[in-house]
């Protein structure tokens, strides 16, 4: 029980010695901005060309927009290009990645800084018309993958 | 206002001449993008399945190549919007083939059970999967008589910006709603099937009296797969 005791005892000693160094430590080291830097968004499309709608709204109801698009085009068949996602898309993908997303896209940079999780891309592609279709070999596996007989395909 | 005889009968003739301009260039122009799709449409297919030829999967290719539907070479649970399928008479030994995908029903089961409202008909007749408000329950998937509807086990990438899909939902035939939308006034499949040669299958307007789709159904016997069900389909076929 002593032994157990003394054990403890140094423990506690060894414990306060590392917390008091840490925070030396960290007296020495230069101090960080409070808070997460905003992200730099590169806007990606031509100085000419502007946005649907002004800069403000669109920060604050850009989902809106999206959302009533998603259910007219969806449920009606309206499929107006001015606030749908695939234009977005088309106007602010990356012209490097082709992409909205990625460390640098559109979309991700906003969301990861806003600590937004959006699944929108989980469904819907982040590349744009063109980039898709420059993608086409990935279709070429498709191809070959239909054109063989399925042993276990469904009837 | 007063019109003499002459200014009336004038008048009469303008309008007569007008009126039936205006429905030809009505009909004959494709649906604006901001309108609505209505009831005045009801789009179908017709499959001729003599002229389906056995061996031949191009619109099964051109469907999937079409909508960017992909699997994973793992063929019980890799998507299918439209299959092939191949029927014997075990009485004679004749062998058919036909393609068969969602029958776009105009009172669709898979409407029926949806607990969620994803599953839902188009005012046109086009059955579809709100895949924002898909759980992921496959209750249409059980409930669809023609097997139509596929699941997505897994994470899916290169979708085509018309049609999106991903994992944990239900997804079919969408008879090709973009096109439609477009005024392609065709399928991929409808079009896969013309540049074979074989022109097995015919889209088109089911209510529209004037369109070649109509004039067919019209003019020879066709059949819905499973009449029993009465589910009257948008998809119908003649040769079988």
């Amino acid at each position: 029980m002593k032994r157990n005791m003394k054990q403890f005892v140094v423990g506690g000693l060894a414990a306060l010695l590392a917390l008091g160094g840490l925070a030396a430590a960290h007296a020495t080291e230069p101090k960080k901005p409070a808070r997460v830097p905003v992200p730099a968004i590169s806007v990606n499309k031509d100085k000419a060309e502007k946005c649907v709608e002004p800069t403000d709204v669109m920060r604050r109801d850009h989902m809106k927009f999206i959302q009533h698009q998603r259910d007219e085009t969806m449920h009606k068949g309206i499929r107006t290009s001015k606030h749908s996602l695939k234009n977005c898309v088309e106007c602010h993908a990356d012209p490097k990645t082709g992409s909205v997303l990625g460390k640098d896209g559109f979309c991700a940079t906003c969301h990861q800084y806003a600590a937004v999780t959006i699944d929108c891309f989980s469904c819907h592609t982040d590349k744009t018309e063109k980039r898709v279709s420059a993608n086409e070999p990935a279709s070429l596996e498709r191809l070959v993958r239909l054109s063989a007989p399925a042993a276990g395909a469904k009837p | 206002m007063s019109l003499n005889r002459r200014e009336f009968l004038g008048l009469t003739a303008v309008a007569a001449l007008a009126t039936p301009g205006l429905r030809l260039v009505e009909l004959a122009q494709a649906r604006a993008p901001e309108e609505t799709a209505t009831k005045l449409q009801r789009w179908g297919l017709l499959i001729d399945a003599a002229k389906c030829a056995d061996g031949c999967d191009a619109c099964v290719t051109a469907c999937h190549v079409e909508n960017g539907v992909t699997g994973h070479n793992r063929p019980a649970t890799d998507p299918q919007w439209i299959r092939k399928v191949k029927i014997k008479d075990r009485q004679t030994g004749y062998v058919q083939t036909l393609p068969l995908m969602c029958q776009h029903c105009e009172h669709p089961p898979c409407v029926d059970v949806c607990p969620t409202g994803a599953s839902f008909k188009r005012a046109d007749g086009i059955v579809l999967v709100d895949k924002h408000i898909c759980i992921g329950c496959r209750y249409c998937m059980m409930a669809c008589p023609y097997k139509a509807r596929s699941f997505i086990h897994e994470d899916t990438k290169d979708q085509k910006p018309h049609a999106p899909r991903g994992k944990g939902t239900v997804e079919s035939c969408t008879l090709c709603v973009h096109k439609v939308d477009r005024g392609d006034n065709t399928t991929a499949c409808a079009e896969a099937c013309k540049k074979e040669g074989h022109e097995a299958i015919l889209f088109g307007d089911l209510n529209d009296a004037g369109s070649e789709i109509r004039k067919r159904l019209a003019s020879a016997p066709s059949t819905q797969l499973r009449p029993d069900l009465k589910l009257n389909t948008g998809v119908r076929y003649t040769g079988l």
